[in-house]
């Protein structure tokens, strides 16, 4: 059954529920419960299972929700549907603020830093003044629809609901675009993705936001619900909750997290039912229960429970991209002469090591040259020079004539160099299609809003047939729609490959594009280059093939212990001295 | 305020903070050898400042029904883990003397000791052997499943175990909570100060427990273990380290702090079964701002951090926890700013 249609069938499901006679109250109230739960779930999902941070301070941005249009109901007399807009944008803003602090820390401090902040901010809401210290604030108005007062929780359920679904509709959307790409890709790493000129920091930035805004959006409908707002449910208990939901549902699965929601929320009141009858009173043991289970499903299940429901539906393999317009692609000025990219005396020392030593070479328009050596001649450090994923100890490097050296990985990406990996660096689960749009991800333009609300389609379906034409150009078109981690490793080499083409590259580096390729693979690979290298493109190649380098190359420069020791065209090197040394040592 | 009552709060701060720096450079142990962020740290905290202060009156604490009951559920999982790796009769002896038969020695002895009145000291000694069986078997049972898993997992499942333990804190000690006898009725004026036996003892203890973890890591042989362990588990099971055994020893360190804090601290304040998680936050607190790698660092901070809050609740008392989890702010945006990305090359 096509995803859309279960959705709707769910969607009908959910609205049909207090529409059925006899159904109690409560269980009106519990389903409620687990749509405002479900959304603050699904911000997590994304954080954690996808963007690959985790936050246990969730619950604070929906204090900020709920806070702001608490105070300014009851203390201003705003209309409460005046106020979500004030609610959403505190709990962005202070995402914004506490993001931009911890976003970018590695790891393990991110959680540890929300743990900090959410202790902070549960006691901030419990001491000021103006929030009704401990004792919190009431009498929120309710929400009105026409006139009417949503006081009955049937009516609410509605407005819960519509907002879960129309917040996982827009994250799904979300994540199938231009920007959930880059959203994906930076949980295997950032080094491939910023080599695409994605910029982490931002990427995850609006991830963190996203997330606070889903939590503001249920503080918000909280506040309107309970009508009394108090610090208690904003604590960093109510945050590893939710993140607890996400875990069970699945982390990386956005409808997971309703899911999640649902077994959590029904988990807890049959525990405040059950366990008072087995102990004799209804304190906490609760914890004791939810500790176990979420230890264990991490010891028997680490991916939730989402994946599983799905295997339980029949599959629809994915059907590759129809054809689009074309991009526009960077002209190549093949009549000019000046060399395109020039390394002068570039260095790089670590400490007292020097693993790049003043090498300066250049490579010209059209030009395949290669960069050869033995291991721990400084090949791949001398790829990260150019690249601007490390930075110079002295020297430049110029491209195109201007000084590209310390701009970075992203605006070098931008200037037309696109390059491989010696480790292969695909996301594993993405489609082949996927990872390669990634390349293209400069040539795109749609953002987060146009994504979520799918106004991004034209421009998606250009990024994605340019994607499926590199694909087929390395000659993998049948492999497309496969996961990249189901493919060879020599062919995920040439996956990187089209990858780096779909950058629309002036200058393509490669890192060792022929090993682990068969001898038909690397003729192929061989006519490939050549051919790019008709339509002016320049390559930079490092390789332990000789057979393969002699036979294409245009001119080659040998590195040894970090220095330069000969360049020339390959006849010349192949008799070099200094080469012959470095490569079978004195006795030749 | 004048000079006596910052002397005061400066003295008061520095008690608490070396407290908090014991448990600060127990939470970079344990996370430099298992990569586990060891939240949970705080409630051995509460268990030995419960089991000794309940020893100190007269009965017997619940703390030997935990143990008798981690023994077991340990057990079971070293079975199973037997039974897909295939075990030997010794390591099933083994296994039956670290899970069953020396937590049912410690029951018994603990049986005896209670309401003899034996003295500070044999109840501290007996609380700590208590508590500190319990880090290895909770590392069998929680954490060596997952012993591979990301940083990440591995902080999720410490929450669990945060949760779990605090509901059984609860089962086993109540809800009420317990303040133990002062070790020590000495007191020494320093100038306008006077300091309080107990003080001079949690300065003390504190120093000989991080000396004597210096000496542990410096100079023997299991602590080079865990420090290689730390720098890179495929290397240090390569040169024959068994990786079990680090985190079984780094679990069992951590819970042995952990019950020597919440005995120092059961004299000066009332503790409940649930006290623990604020006190263990603080130790966090330092150990961030040390990095989660430098002890010496982690000590200097948690004895800032202990300074800061004494102060805060003078100032604010209101504001106190405030004040103490924003400190890692600015060390977050240090962190953040200075920080270059490393992305290793697998």
């Amino acid at each position: 059954m096509p995803p859309r249609l279960l959705l709707a069938g769910f969607a009908g499901l959910i609205a049909l529920v207090p529409l059925i006679p006899g159904v109690p109250v409560f269980w009106i109230t519990l389903a409620g419960n687990i749509g405002l739960a479900a959304l603050v779930a699904m911000g997590l999902v994304l954080l954690t299972g996808v963007g690959g941070m985790t936050s246990f301070g969730q619950a604070a941005f929906c204090g900020f929700g709920a806070y702001a249009t608490a105070v300014l109901t009851t203390g201003y007399g705003w209309n409460p549907w005046a106020t979500l807009p004030v609610s959403l944008a505190i709990s962005g803003g202070a995402a914004v603020v506490l993001g931009l602090l911890t976003v970018r820390l590695s790891g393990h401090f991110l959680p540890l830093g929300t743990i900090a902040w959410g202790l902070a901010l549960y006691y901030v809401f419990g001491n000021l003044e103006i929030l009704g210290r401990h004792d919190g604030l009431s009498g929120i108005p309710p929400l009105t629809i026409a006139g009417h007062a949503l006081t009955d929780p049937r009516s609410v359920h509605w407005v819960i609901w519509a907002a879960v679904i129309l917040a996982g509709i827009a994250t799904t959307h979300l994540l199938d675009s231009r920007v959930g790409r880059a959203i994906r890709a930076l949980r295997r790493g950032q080094l491939a993705a910023e080599a695409f000129g994605i910029d982490a920091s931002t990427t995850k930035l609006i991830v963190f936001v996203h997330a606070a805004l889903l939590a503001g959006l249920s503080g918000w409908l909280y506040a309107h619900v309970q009508r009394t707002v108090t610090q208690t449910p904003f604590g960093i208990n109510a945050g590893i909750e939710y993140l607890f939901m996400a875990v069970i549902g699945g982390s990386g699965q956005i409808w997971g997290a309703v899911v999640g929601a649902g077994i959590v929320t029904l988990l807890e009141e049959a525990l405040q039912r059950l366990l008072p009858m087995i102990f004799g009173s209804g304190a906490q043991f609760e914890g004791v229960v939810f500790g176990i289970v979420l230890v264990g499903l991490l010891q028997v299940a680490r991916e939730g429970l989402w994946p599983h429901l799905v295997a339980l539906l029949p599959s629809r393999p994915r059907s590759p991209p129809g054809p689009a317009e074309a991009l526009a692609r960077r002209s190549i000025d093949t009549a000019r002469k000046t060399p395109l990219l020039r390394l002068e005396a570039a260095r790089k020392q670590y400490g007292g090591l020097v693993a790049v030593n003043d090498v300066s070479f250049q490579v010209g328009r059209g030009e395949i040259v290669a960069l050869i050596g033995p291991n721990g001649a400084g090949k791949s450090t001398t790829f990260n020079l150019i690249t601007g994923v490390t930075a110079l100890t002295a020297g430049t490097v110029s491209f195109d004539g201007v000084e590209i050296s310390g701009t970075g990985s992203q605006a070098i990406a931008r200037r037309g160099i696109a390059r491989t990996f010696q480790h292969v660096k695909l996301d594993p689960d993405m489609t082949v299609l996927e990872n390669v749009a990634l390349g293209a991800h400069l040539r795109g333009r749609a953002g987060v809003i146009s994504s979520m609300l799918r106004l991004d389609r034209r421009d998606e379906a250009k990024l994605l047939a340019e994607a499926a034409t590199q694909i087929g150009r390395v000659g993998l078109g049948e492999h497309m729609m496969k996961p990249a981690g189901s493919l060879a490793l020599g062919q995920q080499r040439v996956v990187e490959i089209a990858r780096a083409l779909a950058l629309d590259p002036t200058l393509l580096l490669l890192d060792e594009p022929a090993a682990g390729l068969r001898h038909f693979e690397k003729e192929a690979l061989a006519d490939l280059l050549r051919r790019l290298r008709a339509e002016g493109v320049s390559v930079l190649l490092v390789e332990h093939d000789m057979g393969f380098v002699m036979g294409l190359t245009d001119h080659i420069v040998v590195l040894d212990f970090g220095t330069k020791i000969a360049e020339g065209p390959p006849e010349v090197i192949k008799t070099h001295p200094a080469v012959l040394e470095a490569y079978l040592g004195g006795a030749a | 305020m004048d000079g006596t009552i910052l002397l005061f709060l400066v003295q008061d701060g520095i008690t608490n903070g070396a407290i908090y720096a014991l448990l600060g450079i127990a939470l970079v142990l344990v996370f430099a050898v298992t990569r586990v962020i060891f939240i949970p740290q705080g409630e051995f905290v509460a268990f030995g400042a419960l089991t000794y202060a309940l020893l100190e009156s007269g009965r017997l604490p619940g703390t030997v029904w935990l143990l008798a009951g981690f023994g077991v559920v340990a057990f079971v999982f070293d079975v199973a883990a037997m039974r897909r790796s295939g075990g030997s009769g010794r390591r099933l002896v083994a296994a039956m003397v670290a899970d069953l038969a020396v937590p049912a020695a410690l029951v018994a002895v603990a049986a005896g000791v209670a309401g003899r009145e034996l003295g500070a000291a044999t109840h501290f000694a007996l609380t700590v052997a208590l508590i500190a069986p319990l880090g290895p078997l909770l590392y069998k049972i929680a954490y060596r499943p997952i012993a591979g898993a990301s940083v990440l997992t591995l902080l999720i499942a410490s929450v669990g175990v945060h949760l779990a333990l605090v509901g059984l804190g609860l089962f086993f000690f109540g809800a009420e909570g317990l303040r133990a006898p002062a070790m020590s009725s000495l007191m020494v004026s320093a100038g306008p100060l006077i300091i309080t036996g107990q003080s001079i003892a949690v300065y003390v203890v504190t120093l000989v427990a991080i000396v004597a973890l210096w000496l542990f890591f410096e100079r023997s042989l299991w602590g080079k273990a865990l420090r290689a362990t730390a720098v890179n588990r495929l290397g240090a099971r390569l040169v024959g380290i068994r990786t079990d055994f680090s985190g079984t020893l780094a679990f069992g360190l951590a819970a042995g702090v952990g019950a020597v804090s919440g005995i120092l601290v059961a004299p000066m304040t009332t503790i409940y079964y649930d006290t623990g998680f604020l006190i263990g936050l603080k130790g966090f607190v330092a150990a961030i701002i040390g990095g989660l790698a430098s002890h010496p660092l982690t000590a200097a901070a948690a004895l800032a951090v202990g300074s800061v809050e004494s102060l805060a609740s003078f100032f604010a008392s209101d504001l106190k926890e405030i004040v103490v989890f924003s400190l890692i702010l600015p060390v977050l945006l240090w962190r953040s700013l200075k920080h270059v990305h490393v992305e290793e090359e697998d």
